[in-house]
């Protein structure tokens, strides 16, 4: 029941320390709405664009090269998530999770090597 | 007193309480914000041969940082008619919280903690990526297209760095055996593990860099080509923000810095005489110090460089790491 408490507990500083990067940024910008100058006109609420009328939405299809290394960072993201329990219970395991490891990013690695000869990874 | 509150059932006294320490440390966190931006720009200025700021607050001008928060409190707070307003508003916020919330667990000494919670180390990974949201928010709701660059850029490297930072951990892990920082303190009793893991602190390091946004990898606010990149359009205090979530990860990656490969609080030999508190203060300092001076060292590299020294330099580099480790562990240590 104690460690249950001390559980808990902890677990709701976490949300104490949540609710307070939130409350923060509240409070300081209603702090700011009363103190600052309010004088709205048109050209102020224009999009900058170094000077020059702004043409067209900005929102346009982007380079896939982004949606590539998201892809990349999803595939080893997801080893990283092997690999912790991995490392923390190493002790217990031995040397056949080792190897099975070893196996497993060995695949990984393989996948990276091809990115690479894809020119994937070459930026331009 | 504390361990009593600790151990009692959650209410909301409990939640009173903590809420009250928590705001102490937002204060501290924020006079530690104030007082590293000074020392950033003196520093700077020093190592650049020019004074830095000397007016406001006497020769050291102490009260620059505060003089500039207040200024921004009193500026005007335009919003572009073509942005995205509720995303607009929220994305600092988003960008902002996470950086606090990651403070919940770091072990300052071996008393003074917040959250002591098992899976700190993972919980700080987990959380401080969720900045990255907020950032590409920004940048995606402001509709500038210096902004929706920057944000997409932000995008990119957080996630491409990202992942050497955390493989780089796993070597840490592998020889404390646990995930909680409190541990992770503990098993350097021995030896710290800027020692026993050379590569994997390397590796860390530039990759905490390149996690905080500074240059040489500032490249999502690159002023000479983006202008500021994912925040061009905020100004005044939601522009503040953004600013404040960079610093207070500046201060969270120092102490996490200290507490995975310098030991914590942990002195040195024959110096345990001094408190573990001084100990912490003086490796966060020199932490935050070589940040500083790799800003000032170090030129911005080009978007495409970044990216392939994170995939083809430090993924490689800290993947043999993970494995140099586990086998040396396993030849010698079992």
């Amino acid at each position: 029941m104690e460690l249950l408490n001390l559980y808990q507990n902890n677990y709701l500083i976490v949300f104490v320390f949540l609710c307070l990067g939130v409350i923060l940024p509240l409070v300081a910008l209603y702090l700011g709405k009363l103190l600052r100058p309010y004088k709205p006109y048109d050209a102020k609420y224009t999009t900058y664009e170094s000077g020059i009328e702004p043409f067209h939405d900005s929102r346009v299809q982007f380079n896939v090269r982004y949606y590539i290394f998201a892809l990349m960072f999803v595939i080893f993201d997801v080893e990283t998530v092997f690999l912790y329990p991995w490392a923390v219970a190493y002790e217990k395991l031995g040397i056949f999770a080792l190897i099975e490891m070893l196996i497993f990013v060995l695949m990984l690695v393989i996948g990276l090597v091809y990115a690479w000869k894809k020119k994937v990874l070459k930026w331009t | 007193m504390i361990e009593d509150l600790l151990y009692s059932s959650p209410g909301w006294t409990n939640v009173g309480i903590f809420f009250l320490l928590g705001a102490a440390l937002l204060m501290v966190v924020l006079g530690f914000v104030t007082y590293a931006i000074l020392a950033e720009r003196k520093v700077m200025g020093f190592m650049q041969l020019r004074h830095g700021p000397n007016q406001v607050g006497g020769r050291w001008g102490l009260l620059q940082t505060v003089a500039d928060v207040l200024k921004l409190l009193l500026k005007e707070d335009t919003i572009p008619k073509l942005a995205d307003r509720p995303l607009f508003i929220l994305a600092p916020i988003i960008a902002f919280a996470p950086a606090f919330m990651v403070l919940a667990t770091i072990p300052f000494t071996d008393r003074f903690q917040f959250a002591d919670i098992g899976v700190g180390l993972l919980y700080y990974i987990a959380i401080s990526g969720l900045t990255t949201i907020g950032i590409v928010t920004g940048g995606w709701a402001s509709n500038n297209k210096y902004a929706l660059l920057g944000g997409m850029r932000a995008a990119a490297q957080m996630v491409s760095y990202e992942i050497p930072l955390v493989m780089s951990v796993v070597g840490v892990i592998l020889l404390a055996g646990s995930l909680n920082l409190n541990e992770i303190v503990e098993a350097q009793r021995s030896g710290w593990f800027i020692i026993l893991q050379p590569i994997g602190f390397i590796v860390f390091l530039i990759a905490s860099v390149a996690e905080l946004n500074r240059a040489p990898f500032d490249l999502p606010e690159a002023e000479s080509e983006l202008v500021a990149g994912f925040h061009v359009e905020y100004s005044g205090f939601r522009w503040a923000f953004f600013m404040l979530a960079e610093y207070v990860y500046f201060f969270a990656m120092a102490s996490l810095t200290t507490v995975l490969f310098l030991g914590g609080w942990l002195p040195l030999p024959f110096l345990g005489f001094i408190p573990g508190a001084v100990w912490f203060a003086l490796k966060f300092s020199l932490v935050i110090f070589i940040l500083i001076w790799f800003r000032v060292t170090f030129p911005r590299i080009r978007a495409d460089q970044l990216m392939e020294f994170g995939w083809k330099v430090l993924l490689p580099v800290a993947l043999a790491n993970i494995f140099i480790t586990a086998i040396v562990k396993q030849l010698f240590f079992m």
